[in-house]
């Protein structure tokens, strides 16, 4: 099997997942731990995901109620070595047999360092998964709307408690449904289109989701209508993009994204810095904030915008992800605080 | 920011087992972060042979014992206004919790920086900490700290066998141990309860996988993950005996996160500032009921260590993160964002490293150094040093790191050690011994499964797959027709060595290897820069791996190699990193790019800021090859890194590598027995008698010619010493049938080891065949004691200017016929003014720093610049100082259990010090106080053997008795005694089991100085002399085995009593300059 860049740079591997050839944005992440959440996260639509941690696979693949979606989110895989065998008292199957199942293709056997190196110098592109000897087709999923593909196509309501919140699905991961799933929240999920503002609710939540934000143009404008009911908001990932722009700010693509577990943000107001779990190519220009905004979260390695609020109005959100799961928790206290807010 | 002006630095002292040179590396770390705040350093620490001792780093060193007299002595004289404790281990945090204790800290005004004393307290007394770990619900093992006796089989009664042991405030796990019964239990606690006023009776989890994470927080409550590690033997296994793999590989996300989350929170409820390690017990099976997330998780906080550990050293070298650096900052009061990531320099240090490769750490022993010591491990750490390999599949680190041990595997498979063959395999993969992961190997290839193994062992079942996947391979190559491109590849990538393949293939290393070139299966060069590549950095840190397609870096430029220590073992330590790194301190200074090939994660050569590029890799003929050829240096350094570099000079010149210094022919004629022999004989040299035999029977009859005693050096060893004395023909014969193989191939070495003669060694430096500088030592100990186990003076005390002249005439005569350029060392038998060579190594010797610091001058920075063809020629005086410098073997004998406590002719120290004095008496003193032995007070037991002792002895006897010492003596010498009017109390032989007995005395704890010497030399015993010493090493009395040390002390005690000034709390440097 092999993997052809965009540039012309070819990786030569063997297939371990579905026998077919995709096309897909090709990115990489560099968490060590993970796998099965990270496969599961919508937010990896139309991508073929690069794991810089070499061995993939050891622990197998839980049970579907642990993963991040109900299916495996990423076009295609890239390793350096896939463990055949897998070990863990959780583990229902292997990773490769998920694969298959899923229909995604994977190869192993790939210098992924270098090919890694290939992404940071000349910034994600697109990239072609194949079997084939065929000349390869390539395809830019940020030109297509992702969110549209991946959102649901019905509201769905969980839970009896006092305080109602719009979870606005544009591809969420479940560990954010979790995490706001509490005895006094009753949820409600909409997708990426819904028209929210008629439903009677506490407060708005912005999921992550994939691909490019601007594409979001009905999310956007149902965001406007929230705010100006003045409801509060807490955006997660692309919630954050969605917000921003809501706001009346901009948005441009990274280079080459964050998508590992080990980001540095510093809180602006505290000068504290958290550790976060990242998934995302688009990000938010925080010089574009309008007046009565300000950066709530910056990165601490390149300095792009992690996260905003608004200095009088509940709304608030951050480009990481709080919720963890893959990653590291240290950011959860984000739930408890903005679910404080409401409760006051 | 409150930053002090002068701090005071405690180091670790000399290296024993559980605490080595990785305190070498925070120490210096630390001691760099300092001054560049422009904070004087004061250093406190023996151990001579450190870098962070060496002269450029702290602004005063003090080689003094680390005890709270001598700190509280350096403190009123320094007058710091703070004291760093984490930096040296257990020993400086310990020093440092007595002198807070106290009061001398509060009395002297000196705060101590980073961690307060009252968080080190929380984390090392058992009950404070599972109090304040309960405050935040953090689940800490069942366990009850007691103080006595009863209290402990009282908590054992409510915890139920087996249960599990462990000593408070002790290093490395000492004294600790699975209990099965009650009565097990008893017969363990009055020894542990000797070193320690607490023990620590706790829930039994063995089987639980082993984990830990290392946490960085500063003082603003930012805190980060810098690593975690996976133990592959679990719970029941000492992490220092342990494999150990990093990153985890069988933990979800949940765990690792999970078990991340409660680090993080322990480690801020805490109030730990700087660097600290964090150990868990992870059940593998059963999941602690439902609820909320984490709850899924059930483990165990075991430990919190408060300070830089081995473990810390371990991940720092694995992620390269500078921890010691940071923590040393942290210690300041930066806080993490303010500091930058000096591998990136461009990101910020408030991180967690993203790895994209793994590491292995395989711990090395050397039990079999050691009489009668037992080969299993458990809970207690034996092993005297590591190693760590980086490479991008387990199979790869696995094997690579199996090689790296140096004692003689190949890798997993295809060995061609059978010594390495473990018959009864199922039983050392159930109760582990040192030698479990060649029992794993034989076990995988006799087809036993996974689960059965999983079972006896309780490893992971994916990291027996991996093992086995190797075992698979390695029999489809054996089997396969050709060695083609593919197989050969997936060879490299498993881990297999050239030299396996040879084996399989039944040919040679170098044809593989010109095979595996014309196949172009070569490795890649890869970087460590901590952010797996998500950002452009600048590291000079490699490895070699055969899953990759491209190198990170270009040939550098102007270069040259020096060749590392490999791990440290006995005989190979600290010593030899020191002469590394002064190798490429003196490179660098002279404008060249420099090379470090190491894999020992412990040493200062390795951390990041030592070298142009370091290569963390094997110290292989292979590995150096593939190294070479892709930098292609002006010379490659074999001479400072010890023997495993010195063992590759030949084959490396064989190779067309150039060898700085002596010539690769002429350290060969030195290194082979024969050629050396032939040559001392053609310069009329004398030297012991010897001959090498290939049976039992000519062994038996060489010896007869050349006369008993005889010295046995069987070349194939099976189990146990590789050298041994015999003193008659039927201790030889069963020597050699029970410990070795001989035959023509394997032949033995029986050589005429000769009896009360001294031994002396000159260290030194050569150029061009003529000798530069040099230094002559005296061993205290007379012949029979190996001599990195001798106590060694300098300049020589007793041996006279004659002896001392021929030496120097014999050194010179033999350096001319070898053309030597750069470093040596030989060592002499004195006898009588009668000289004979015993030995010669071409290389640096474990001698060289204390011979360098005692005289001032630096003798492998001289090496470095003779090799390079500077002229060094000078007047140097090494004979006449104003100050005479005593070092002291450190020995770890309480770690080894059943281990005979005297010395023999095989090593079994683990670790050195040294200190000075104004006279021979006073440095020796300071010298033996700083390997932990304490000056005794009043009882003394003595026991001498033969009648030569007792004559030899009577003078010393007769001072102690007038030093108002009661003496108590084994019956022979107490009948000696009281014929020579010195008053002592008889006490029984064990055996007799009359009263008063021996083993009464042992017990009740009021001795404080024992003199044993052993009755017959040379033979093992299991007699009441072996008891006594085993006694006094497990229940800590100090204790003298060795006729002229004791004279030696004695004399030196009474010139301590009769002198006003007592023991001088004298800087280095106020030695040097008089």
């Amino acid at each position: 099997m092999r993997l052809i860049l965009k540039n012309g740079v070819v990786f030569e591997g063997e297939s371990f997942g579905a026998s077919k050839s995709i096309a897909g944005e090709v990115v990489f992440n560099t968490g060590m731990v993970g796998y099965p959440e990270a496969f599961t996260d919508p937010s990896y639509a139309g991508q073929i995901l690069v794991c810089t941690y070499p061995l993939v696979g050891n622990y197998g693949v839980p049970h579907k109620k642990a993963w991040e979606s109900d299916k495996v989110q990423i076009a295609g895989l890239v390793v350096s070595e896939y463990s055949e065998n897998y070990s863990h008292r959780t583990a229902k199957q292997s990773l490769a047999d998920l694969l298959k199942k899923s229909r995604v293709p994977a190869i192993t056997g790939v210098d992924t360092r270098a090919l890694t190196k290939q992404l940071r110098e000349h910034g994600v592109m697109p990239g072609v998964l194949t079997n084939s000897k065929e000349v390869a087709k390539f395809a830019d999923p940020n030109k297509e709307n992702l969110v549209a593909r991946v959102s649901p196509k019905k509201k769905m309501v969980y839970g009896k408690g006092r305080f109602r919140l719009v979870v606005v699905d544009c591809g969420i991961k479940e560990n954010i449904i979790r995490s706001l799933t509490r005895a006094d929240t009753t949820i409600i999920r909409v997708p990426w289109d819904y028209d929210f503002t008629r439903e009677k609710y506490d407060a708005l939540i912005l999921g992550n989701g994939p691909g490019d934000p601007t594409m979001c143009k009905a999310t956007i404008e149902h965001v406007k209508k929230a705010m100006a009911d003045g409801k509060p908001v807490l955006g997660i990932c692309l919630g954050n993009q969605l917000l921003a722009l809501a706001a009346g700010a901009s948005t441009y693509k990274l280079k080459y994204g964050h998508r590992s577990q080990n980001q540095p943000c510093v809180e602006t107001n505290t000068n504290r810095c958290y550790i976060t779990s990242q998934n995302h190519g688009y990000a938010v220009n925080g010089k574009t904030l309008p007046v009565g905004w300000e950066e709530w979260f910056v990165n601490a390695n390149d300095g792009s915008n992690e996260g905003i609020r608004h200095k009088s109005n509940k709304w608030r959100s951050v480009q990481f992800h709080p919720e963890a799961a893959p990653g590291p928790m240290d950011t959860m206290w984000i739930f408890d605080e903005f679910l404080e807010q409401i409760r006051v | 920011m409150n930053k002090p002006k002068k701090v005071l630095l405690f180091g670790s002292g000399g290296l024993k087992i559980g605490q080595a040179g990785e305190f070498d590396y925070s120490g210096s770390q630390a001691i760099k972060a300092f001054k560049e705040e422009d904070i004087r350093v004061v250093l406190m620490n023996p151990n001579i042979a450190t870098v962070q001792t060496d002269r450029g780093l702290a602004d005063t060193v003090y080689f003094l014992p680390l005890t709270e007299e001598f700190a509280t002595q350096v403190i009123q004289k320094e007058r710091p206004d703070a004291i760093a404790l984490s930096f040296g281990g257990q020993t400086a945090l310990n020093l440092g919790l007595a002198l807070e204790k106290n009061g001398v800290l509060k009395k002297y005004g000196v705060r101590v920086l980073g961690t307060p004393v009252s968080v080190i307290r929380d984390t090392e007394d058992r009950d404070l900490f599972v109090r304040r770990l309960t405050e935040i619900q953090v689940k800490t093992a069942r366990s009850y700290a007691a103080k006595n006796m009863s209290g402990a089989l009282k908590a054992a009664g409510k915890i139920g066998y087996p249960l599990m042991i462990r000593s408070g405030f002790a290093l490395g796990g000492q004294g600790s141990g699975v209990m099965n019964s009650r009565s097990e239990l008893q017969k363990k606690l009055p020894e542990v309860f000797r070193s320690t006023s607490q023990v620590l009776i706790e829930e039994n989890l063995v089987g639980w996988k082993e984990v830990e994470y290392e946490v960085v927080r500063d003082s603003a409550d930012n805190c980060v993950i810098v690593c975690n590690m996976e133990n592959i033997d679990p719970m029941g296994i000492h992490t220092g005996e342990s494999m150990v793999v990093a990153p985890s590989q069988t933990l979800t996300n949940e765990e690792y996160h999970s078990l991340r989350e409660i680090a993080i929170r322990t480690i801020r409820h805490l109030g730990i500032v700087g660097e600290c390690n964090i150990q868990y017990a992870l059940n593998p099976t059963v999941a602690a009921g439902a609820g909320a997330k984490a709850a899924n998780v059930d483990y165990r906080v075991i430990e919190v260590n408060a300070r830089l550990s081995r473990s810390s050293a371990l991940a720092s070298k694995a992620t390269g993160y500078p921890l010691a650096f940071v923590a040393a900052k942290l210690a300041l009061g930066y806080t993490l964002p303010e500091l930058k990531n000096s591998v990136t320099k461009q990101t910020t240090a408030c991180f967690e490293p993203a790895l994209d490769y793994l590491v292995l750490k395989l711990p090395r022993w050397d039990i079999n150094k050691f009489e009668n010591a037992q080969f299993k491990i458990g809970t207690e750490m034996k092993s005297v040093g590591e190693v760590m390999a980086i490479g991008r599949s387990f199979e790869e680190v696995f094997q690579k790191a199996l090689r790296m041990l140096s004692i003689g595997a190949d890798g997993f498979v295809a060995q061609r050690n059978g010594a390495l063959d473990v018959p009864d395999y199922l039983d050392e993969i159930r109760e582990a011994t040192t030698r479990r992961v060649f029992a794993l190997a034989n076990a995988l290839e006799n087809g036993v499964s996974v689960e059965k193994i999983s079972e006896l062992s309780n490893i992971d079942k994916w990291f027996l797959e991996k093992m086995k996947n190797i075992v698979a391979l390695g029999k489809r190559i054996r089997s396969s027709k050709k060695l083609d491109a593919t197989l050969m590849r997936e060879a490299k990538q498993k881990g297999f060595s050239d030299r396996q393949l040879a084996t399989l293939k039944k040919t040679t290393e170098a044809n593989i290897r010109t095979l595996r070139k014309k196949l172009k299966v070569l490795p890649s060069i890869k970087q460590i820069d901590t952010l797996a590549g998500e950002f452009p950095a600048e590291t000079n840190y490699l490895y070699l791996t055969y899953h990759g397609t491209e190198h990170d870096v270009k040939r550098g430029k102007n270069q040259i190699a020096v060749l590392g220590s490999g791990p440290y073992a006995i005989g190979s330590s600290v010593e030899f990193d020191w002469s590394c790194v002064q190798a490429l301190k003196t490179l660098s200074a002279r404008g060249w790019g420099t090379i470090m090939i190491n894999s020992n994660p412990e040493t200062v050569s390795t951390d990041y800021d030592m070298s142009d590029r370091l290569y963390f890799d094997e110290l292989s003929l292979e590995r150096v090859l593939d190294i070479v050829e892709f930098e292609n240096p002006k010379g490659v350094i074999v001479s400072t890194g010890g023997q495993i570099p010195n063992n590759l000079a030949l084959l490396l010149h064989k190779s067309r590598v150039k060898i700085l210094g002596t010539s690769p022919e002429n350290i060969d004629r030195a290194e082979n027995r024969h050629t050396f022999s032939a040559l001392l004989d053609k310069l009329k040299i004398n030297q012991p008698a010897w001959a090498e035999v290939g049976s039992p029977e000519a062994a038996a009859g060489a010896a007869e010619k050349i006369g008993y005693p005889a010295l046995v050096r069987p070349s194939y060893v099976l189990s146990g010493a590789a050298m041994k004395v015999a003193p008659d023909k039927e201790s030889l014969l069963k020597f050699l049938k029970r410990a070795a193989d001989v035959s023509p191939d394997h032949p033995v070495v029986i050589s005429k080891f000769i009896e009360n003669a001294r031994e002396i060694e000159i260290d030194g430096v050569a150029q061009k065949g003529k000798l530069v500088v040099y230094a002559i030592t005296e061993h205290i100990e007379n012949a029979g004691t190996h001599s990195g186990d001798a106590t060694v003076v300098l300049p020589p005390q007793r041996t006279y200017l004659e002896t001392i002249r021929g030496a120097q005439e014999i050194t010179k005569s033999v350096l001319k016929e070898l053309h030597i350029t750069g470093p040596f060392n030989i060592q002499f038998i004195a006898r009588e003014n009668n000289l004979q060579v015993i030995e010669l190594n071409v290389r640096a010797s474990r001698s060289f720093p204390f011979v360098s610091k005692a005289t001032g001058y630096n003798f492998a920075e001289l090496s470095v610049r003779a090799m390079l063809g500077e002229n060094i020629e000078g007047q140097y005086r090494t004979l006449d100082l104003d100050y005479v410098a005593v070092k002291s073997p450190q020995f770890s004998y309480g770690r080894i259990k059943g281990a005979d406590p005297r010395t023999r002719v095989e090593m079994a120290s683990t670790g050195e010090v040294a200190c000075f004095g104004d006279s021979y008496g006073e440095a020796l003193l300071k010298s033996m106080l700083a390997a932990g032995f304490r000056l005794p007070h009043k009882n003394v037991l003595v026991s001498l053997g033969q009648e030569e002792n007792k004559q030899k002895l009577l003078p010393s006897l007769h001072l102690l008795s007038a030093l108002k010492f009661k003496l108590y003596a084994t019956e022979h010498t107490a009948d000696f005694l009281t014929i020579h009017d010195i008053p002592c109390e008889k006490v029984y032989k064990i055996r007799t089991e009359k009263s008063p007995n021996v083993s009464q005395l042992l017990e009740n704890g009021t001795l404080d100085l024992i003199i044993n010497i052993p009755t017959r030399i040379f033979v093992g015993e299991n007699t009441d002399g072996f008891i006594i010493r085993r006694r006094a090493v497990d229940m800590n009395i100090p204790l003298i085995t060795n006729r002229q040390l004791a004279e030696a002390f004695v004399a030196a005690l009474a010139e301590h009593e009769h002198k006003s000034d007592g023991l001088k709390p004298k800087s280095w440097s106020e030695y040097r300059s008089g």
